[in-house]
């Protein structure tokens, strides 16, 4: 499977923030999107994940999984945005359980998930109890709780201390080894080789 | 969608959101009434089914705003967009939540209510049977309402000026339906079915609508 832009912009408003931009992505590959702040990259990912109408060019999938082969892009995508996409009142297993329902696909199930974050033992604790890092990492679990092939993160290591940042990393081999695909919008670097560099000028 | 139907039931049955919170309003409403009118019976039963239209009515606006906002402000809302249910069977979904969190309680406490009114049996029953067919209305229209102004950071008052016109139809139909019930020689059943028809017509479009506004809204 092959996410290929061509030539594509994208608008905010009246501003065009991302213009003539192309760019190839196969699966187990990472594409990291740089540049400074207000470059366009939460942008750039969220025109993927069709939040925003393209203004021009072209986004598809070219040679598609065939267990996949009729799915729009959007449905093959997580995207992880600076919001965490939990219920504070709720608990973790009773948010991951509902993510699990909803994005279909189950892939590892909710004790496992917590396991590969580092925090199996607090599937019984409400989301709005936890720390900012513990959160981001639910929100990391919420990825593995069902599969898809293309994660789009938007600065995926926020509030991440030095060993979650590497547990992390070892997460986003694995679903490239899976055949997974990963834009990520990141300052920092993701502890990952073989990553395309793709940098946006504002 | 089930599970997005279990989920908005027990994130508003658990905030103390709005289960207890709709009843006490709409008390407080349909309370006022005779307060502002005077202790004449007469009068008060006349305007009964009015009142209890009425109330349920601005107790359908309470927790409207937060329908999509809540979602949308912590990243929930983009969530949804990618899912492999239909946004518009997922908007059907949050707007029946609504409803059985306030619809169906206002439509359950309308006897008890009526006796502050002092209404015949007659009339409050027929308020119930009304309220019962025509709420669902007013959850769905608000449901492309509060899709409409889930990016706008103070969207409750302009919701309320959205949504309020459109629901005129649904009041005027239902308090006809339960005048007419008391009153002899009006029929009561074709404003009754009317208002029926009304919530099955916006049960059809306002999730479209709403889904479609939240597909161009630029989150």
């Amino acid at each position: 499977m092959q996410i290929s832009a061509h030539d594509i912009a994208v608008a905010r408003g009246e501003d065009t923030i991302i213009d003539d931009l192309s760019f190839v992505v196969s699966t187990g590959e990472a594409l990291v999107v740089t540049g400074e702040n207000g470059a366009g990259k939460s942008t750039l990912l969220r025109a993927i994940a069709g939040f925003l109408p393209l203004q021009s060019g072209t986004l598809q999938i070219t040679d598609p999984d065939p267990d996949f082969a009729d799915t729009p892009l959007r449905e093959l995508c997580h995207h992880l945005g600076p919001d965490n996409a939990m219920k504070p009142a709720q608990t973790v297993e009773q948010n991951l359980t509902f993510w699990q329902n909803f994005c279909g696909n189950p892939h590892l199930d909710i004790i496992e998930a917590l396991e590969f974050v580092g925090l199996d033992g607090l599937q019984d604790v409400p989301f709005g109890h936890l720390s900012t890092g513990q959160r981001r990492r639910i929100a990391i679990a919420r990825l593995l709780v069902s599969f898809r092939p293309v994660w789009l993160l938007d600065e995926p290591t926020s509030g991440l201390d030095a060993q979650s940042q590497g547990q992390f990393a070892a997460l986003m081999r694995v679903h490239l080894e899976d055949d997974g695909i990963i834009i990520a919008a990141t300052h920092m670097p993701l502890g990952l080789d073989n990553t395309t560099e793709l940098k946006l000028t504002p | 969608m089930i599970a997005l139907l279990k989920r908005d039931l027990s994130l508003s049955l658990g905030q103390g959101g709005n289960g207890a919170t709709v009843l006490l309003f709409y008390l407080a409403v349909v309370v006022a009434m005779p307060f502002a009118i005077g202790p004449d019976k007469q009068l008060l039963s006349t305007v009964g089914g009015a009142t209890l239209w009425i109330g349920a009515l601005l107790a359908s606006l309470l927790g409207l705003d937060r329908m999509f906002r809540d979602d949308a402000e912590d990243g929930s809302l983009d969530q949804m967009l990618l899912a492999p249910v239909p946004l518009a069977a997922q908007v059907f979904a949050k707007a029946l939540a609504h409803w059985l969190t306030t619809g169906l309680p206002v439509t359950l406490a309308a006897p008890v209510f009526a006796l502050f009114l002092s209404m015949e049996t007659d009339a409050w029953l027929a308020s119930m049977a009304t309220l019962a067919v025509g709420t669902p209305a007013l959850s769905f229209i608000g449901a492309a309402g509060a899709a409409l102004t889930v990016t706008l950071a103070r969207g409750g008052l302009l919701l309320a000026v959205l949504v309020l016109p459109l629901c005129l139809p649904v009041l005027i139909f239902g308090v006809g339906a339960v005048r007419a019930a008391v009153t002899e020689p009006d029929p009561f059943l074709p404003p009754f079915l009317l208002v029926a028809a009304l919530s099955l017509f916006f049960a059809a479009i306002g999730p479209l609508a709403a889904a479609y506004t939240l597909r161009q809204t630029e989150l």
